[in-house]
C-alpha cells in the first residue's frame, strides 16, 4: 500500500510525532458519509429496486466472485505469494460445507463456517512450500492443489454423499428457521457475509499481520533481517486467503448456482479470480469489488447490448464472438492505461476531480 | 477507499437501473423459447451444428407451417460455452418470459446445468428439457415434476448397450462369463450409468470392469494398457469430446478391434470418429440421434430452408451430421409437446405449468412420425406424469469409414429392470429434500 502524495503527512493528524522512525499506528479510516451511504445503498434500497433476476443472478454471484478476489488478494496482493490453486479452495469450502450439513447434520451458517476452517487448514498444508519455493514456482505448486482438489472430490463418493454423479445439493436453505431461498434471502445472506468479511479483512491489513505480509512482499530477505517471521507470515497468508476461498466456494455452490460439481470449481475458475485481482488491482480491497464487476458484469452488458441491437442481423456464432474479442480489447486496454489496475485508475481520477480547476 | 468503493457500487447501480429488462405485459400471441447455447469455447464444433438443427427447424415451423398451430415461436439464443453458471444467469434472465411471451420449457443443453437448476425449475415451475442427458433419477416425474431427461436416459443407455452385446452374442444367456469394460469419462456423465450397468452385470452374469479417464483425456495408454490385460469381450466407450478419437485411436495400438467397441449417445458423431481415421472403421455406437440426410424431414428442409438461403447451417456438407439431426430431433420433441399442450389448453402461447401438462402428455407414434417427416430418425415415444423418459430406444449406427450406417432398428432398453434403481434413487431425493411424490392419478 503506497502512500500517494496528495495524502495529508500523518503529523498534521496528531497521530505520530515526527521524531518517530516509523508510525506504530496507521491513520484511522476517514470515516465519511461514504461508508454508511454504501451499506444503505446495498442493504436497503438495492434490494427494493432490484427485481430477482439482479439479485439472484447478477450481484450475488458479483458479491462471491468479489470474496473470492478478496481471498486471492491479501494472499497474492498483500502478501506477495502467487497462487492458481483458488478454484480449489472454494471447492473444499462447498464440499466440506456440504459434508457438514449431509454427515455431521449442523446448521448451515456454522458449517459454512467450518468449512472455511478446513479450507484454511487445506490451505496451511499448501503453504507450506513456499518456505522453499518463490514466484512462479511457487504458482505451479498451488496448481497442484488445485488439481489435486479436483481428483480427491471426484474419486472419492463419500464427499458427495454416494450420488450418481458426483454433484452437491442441499435441501432448503434455511438460516435460523427463515426460509432464505428467494433471491432476496440469498442476496441478504451474500451481503452480510461479504460485509463482515471485507471488514474483517481491513482490518486484518491494517494490524501487524498486514503490515508483515506487505514487508514480506515487497521484500522478503529484508523483512527477514528487521525480524519479520517471514515463514510464518506467508503461511498464515496462505491459510487466511484460502478461508476466505473456501466461504466463497460454500455460498457459490449453495446461494448461487444451489449445487456445484467440482467442475464448477475447474482451473478456469482459478483463472478467474486471478484476474479479478489483477484487473482491479493488487492489494486493494475495493480492487476485487471492481475487479469482479468488470468480470462479471462487463460480458454480461456486453451480451445485454449486443442481443438488444444485433441480435438477428448478425450471425449468432460471430456475434458471440466479437463479443469475446471486444471484452479481450477492454482488458488490454484498461491495463496498458494502468498496470495497477481499475483501483488505481479510479483513485487517480478522483484525484484529478476532486483538485478545482480540473485538469485532465 | 471508501470512496472508491462507493463510486464502484454507484457505477454497478446505474448499470443495473440502465439494463433492467422491460416488465412482461401480458397476452403475446408468440411462444418464447429462449435457447442456452454454446457457439464459443471447447464444445463450440459440436454446438454450432447442434443450434442449426434446431433453428432450422424452428424457422421451418414458423415460416412453412405458420407456427405451432399459429403460434409463432419467439426464439432467442444466449451463449453460455457449456458452463452451469452461465446458464442458471440465462436461466433467471428468461424465465419470465420476454415482452409477454410466456416460457414453456427450458432446454438445459447440458447435464451439468439440468443438476443446477433442478429445483429452481421446480420452484419456478418451468420443465427443464435435457433430450438423452439429465439427471437419470428425474425420470420419476412424481419426485420431479418440472425435470424431463427426455427420450434416452443414461440407465437406457447402460441397457442398450448391454442388449446389442446380447444380441451380437446371441442372446442374453451368452453373456455369461464375459468380459465387459466400460472405458468413461470421469464426470458426472461419465458416472452416471455405473449403477445400472452393475446392476445388469449381476442379472446376466457378464464381468463388469470400470475404468475412468480424466477429463479432457488426451493421453489413454495406461487405460488402454489396463483393458488390453483384462482382454475384454467388449468395449463400451462412454466418452466425450477430445477423449473419443483419442480412446479409439488407442484402442487400435493396443489391438483392441474398432468393431467390438461401441460407443455411446455422446461419443457417437462425425467429429468422434474423423479425427480418429483409419482406425475408426467398424466403430459402432448408440444412435437415438441417427446421422444421415436422407430422411423425410431432411428432403422438406432442403426444399423450403436449405435451399432458400434460410438455414443456420454455414457449411451445407453437414447437413444430415449427426449433431445437426440432434437439434432437429430436439426442436421437433418441443414443438409436439406444445401440441399436446395445446389441444387441451387451447392454441395459444403455454407457460411453464401448461408446457409441464404437454411434455407430460407427449405422445408420437409411427403414424404421427410419418405425418411430420421423423419416421426411422426418431423413435415412438410416450410420455406420462410419473415417466418423464418416454422412449428409452436407441438404433445401432456403424462408422464405414466415411459415414454412419444404421445396422439395427430401434433396440429398447429394458426399463423395468431398471426403474426400481431409479425409484430408489429418487424416493432418497425426496426424503433429502422433504418433498411429497405427487400421486399423477389424483391430478388432471
Amino acid at each position: 500500500m503506497s502512500q500517494t502524495l496528495s495524502n495529508p503527512p500523518l503529523v498534521s493528524r496528531g497521530v505520530a510525532p515526527v521524531t518517530r522512525l516509523a508510525p506504530v499506528a496507521l491513520p484511522g479510516p476517514r470515516l465519511g458519509l461514504g461508508l454508511p451511504a454504501l451499506l444503505l445503498l446495498a442493504f436497503g434500497v438495492v434490494p427494493q429496486l432490484g427485481g430477482e433476476y439482479w439479485l439472484g443472478a447478477i450481484l450475488v454471484p458479483f458479491l462471491i466472485l468479489s470474496l473470492a478476489g478478496l481471498g486471492l488478494n491479501l494472499l497474492t496482493g498483500y502478501a506477495g505469494q502467487t497462487s492458481l490453486g483458488s478454484g480449489g479452495f472454494m471447492a473444499v469450502g462447498a464440499f466440506a460445507t456440504f459434508g457438514f450439513v449431509v454427515h455431521g447434520g449442523l446448521p448451515l451458517p456454522l458449517a459454512i463456517f467450518l468449512a472455511g476452517l478446513v479450507t484454511a487448514g487445506a490451505g496451511l498444508v499448501f503453504g507450506l512450500p513456499s518456505d522453499r519455493i518463490k514466484g512462479f514456482y511457487l504458482m505451479v505448486s498451488s496448481l497442484a492443489a488445485q488439481f489435486f482438489f479436483e481428483w480427491l472430490f471426484q474419486k472419492f463418493p463419500w464427499f458427495y454423499n454416494y450420488g450418481s454423479s458426483g454433484t452437491i445439493t442441499l435441501p432448503r436453505l434455511e438460516l435460523f428457521g427463515f426460509d432464505i431461498g428467494s433471491a432476496q434471502g440469498r442476496y441478504y445472506v451474500t451481503l452480510s457475509t461479504v460485509v463482515l468479511l471485507t471488514w474483517i479483512a481491513v482490518s486484518l491489513t491494517r494490524s501487524q499481520i498486514g503490515r508483515n505480509w506487505m514487508a514480506v512482499r515487497d521484500m522478503d530477505t529484508a523483512a527477514a533481517v528487521i525480524g519479520i517471521p517471514v515463514y510464518r507470515s506467508k503461511v498464515v497468508a496462505f491459510a487466511v486467503s484460502s478461508f476466505y476461498l473456501g466461504i466463497a466456494g460454500a455460498l457459490w455452490a449453495f446461494l448461487y448456482l444451489g449445487s456445484a460439481s467440482v467442475q464448477s470449481f475447474g482451473i478456469s475458475r482459478s483463472f478467474q479470480v486471478l484476474f479479478i485481482i489483477i484487473i482491479g488491482g493488487m492489494g486493494s480491497i475495493a480492487g476485487n469489488f471492481i475487479g469482479a464487476a468488470f468480470i462479471s458484469l462487463l460480458p454480461l452488458a456486453i451480451d445485454h447490448i449486443a442481443q438488444g441491437f444485433f441480435a438477428g442481423h448478425v450471425d449468432a456464432g460471430l456475434l458471440q464472438n466479437i463479443q469475446k474479442a471486444i471484452f479481450g480489447l477492454l482488458i488490454i486496454g484498461f491495463l496498458i492505461k494502468e498496470p495497477d489496475g481499475l483501483a488505481r485508475l479510479l483513485r487517480t481520477l478522483g484525484e484529478r476531480l476532486s483538485n478545482w480547476p480540473l485538469r485532465f | 477507499m471508501k470512496r472508491l468503493l462507493l463510486t464502484a457500487l454507484l457505477a454497478a447501480s446505474v448499470a443495473t437501473t440502465a439494463l433492467v429488462p422491460p416488465s412482461a405485459f401480458a397476452d403475446s400471441k408468440e411462444q418464447y423459447v429462449p435457447l442456452p447455447t454454446y457457439r464459443v469455447g471447447p464444445y463450440a464444433s459440436s454446438g454450432t451444428l447442434w443450434w442449426a438443427g434446431t433453428l432450422d427447424y424452428f424457422r421451418y415451423i414458423n415460416e412453412v407451417e405458420g407456427g405451432v398451430n399459429g403460434v409463432k415461436l419467439k426464439v432467442e439464443e444466449f451463449e453460455t460455452e457449456w458452463s452451469p453458471d452461465r446458464t442458471v444467469e440465462v436461466y433467471e434472465r428468461v424465465k419470465n418470459g420476454k415482452d409477454g411471451a410466456p416460457v414453456a420449457f427450458f432446454f438445459t443443453h447440458g447435464t451439468p446445468a439440468s443438476y443446477a437448476l433442478i429445483e429452481k425449475g421446480a420452484a419456478d415451475k418451468i420443465p427443464l428439457i435435457d433430450p438423452a442427458g439429465g439427471r437419470t433419477e428425474s425420470t420419476d416425474g412424481t419426485v420431479f415434476p418440472y425435470a424431463f431427461p427426455l427420450l434416452f436416459n443414461y440407465f437406457s443407455q447402460a441397457s442398450v448397450g448391454i442388449n446389442y452385446i446380447a444380441q451380437k452374442e446371441g442372446g442374453f444367456d451368452k453373456l455369461k462369463g464375459k468380459k465387459i469394460v466400460t472405458v468413461y469419462h470421469d464426470s458426472a456423465y461419465g458416472r452416471e450409468t455405473q449403477a445400472a450397468v452393475e446392476l445388469l452385470a449381476k442379472k446376466y452374469g457378464f464381468e463388469n470392469y470400470q475404468i475412468p479417464v480424466a477429463d479432457p483425456g488426451n493421453e489413454q495408454s495406461p487405460q488402454w494398457r489396463q483393458v488390453r490385460e483384462i482382454k475384454p469381450d467388449w468395449v463400451f466407450l462412454r466418452t466425450w469430446g477430445v477423449s473419443t478419437p483419442v480412446a479409439i485411436k488407442t484402442a487400435q495400438r493396443f489391438g483392441i478391434p474398432a468393431d467390438h467397441i461401441i460407443g455411446d449417445v455422446w461419443a457417437g458423431s462425425e467429429a468422434d470418429v474423423i479425427p480418429a481415421g483409419a482406425a475408426a472403421k467398424g466403430y459402432q455406437a448408440l444412435a437415438p440421434y441417427p446421422g444421415g440426410a436422407s430422411f423425410e424431414i431432411h428432403d422438406r428442409l432442403r426444399k423450403t430452408i436449405l435451399d432458400t438461403g434460410k438455414s443456420d447451417l454455414k457449411d451445407k456438407k453437414f447437413f444430415g451430421a449427426v449433431y445437426y439431426n440432434i437439434g432437429l430431433i430436439n426442436a421437433v420433441l418441443a414443438v409436439e409437446a406444445l401440441r399436446a399442450g395445446q389441444a387441451k389448453f387451447g392454441n395459444k402461447p403455454l407457460n411453464g405449468e401448461e408446457g409441464r401438462w404437454g411434455f407430460e402428455h407427449l405422445t408420437i407414434d409411427d403414424a404421427r412420425l410419418k405425418q411430420i417427416g421423423f419416421y426411422g430418425l426418431l423413435q415412438p415415444i410416450k410420455l406420462t406424469p410419473s415417466d418423464h423418459e418416454g422412449g428409452g430406444a436407441a438404433r445401432i449406427q456403424q462408422w464405414d469409414g466415411e459415414k454412419w450406417v444404421l445396422v439395427t432398428d430401434w433396440i429398447q432398453a429394458d426399463r423395468d429392470t431398471l426403474r426400481p434403481l431409479i425409484e430408489a434413487k429418487s424416493a432418497a431425493y425426496a426424503k433429502e429434500h422433504n418433498i411429497t411424490p405427487r400421486s399423477p392419478t389424483a391430478e388432471n
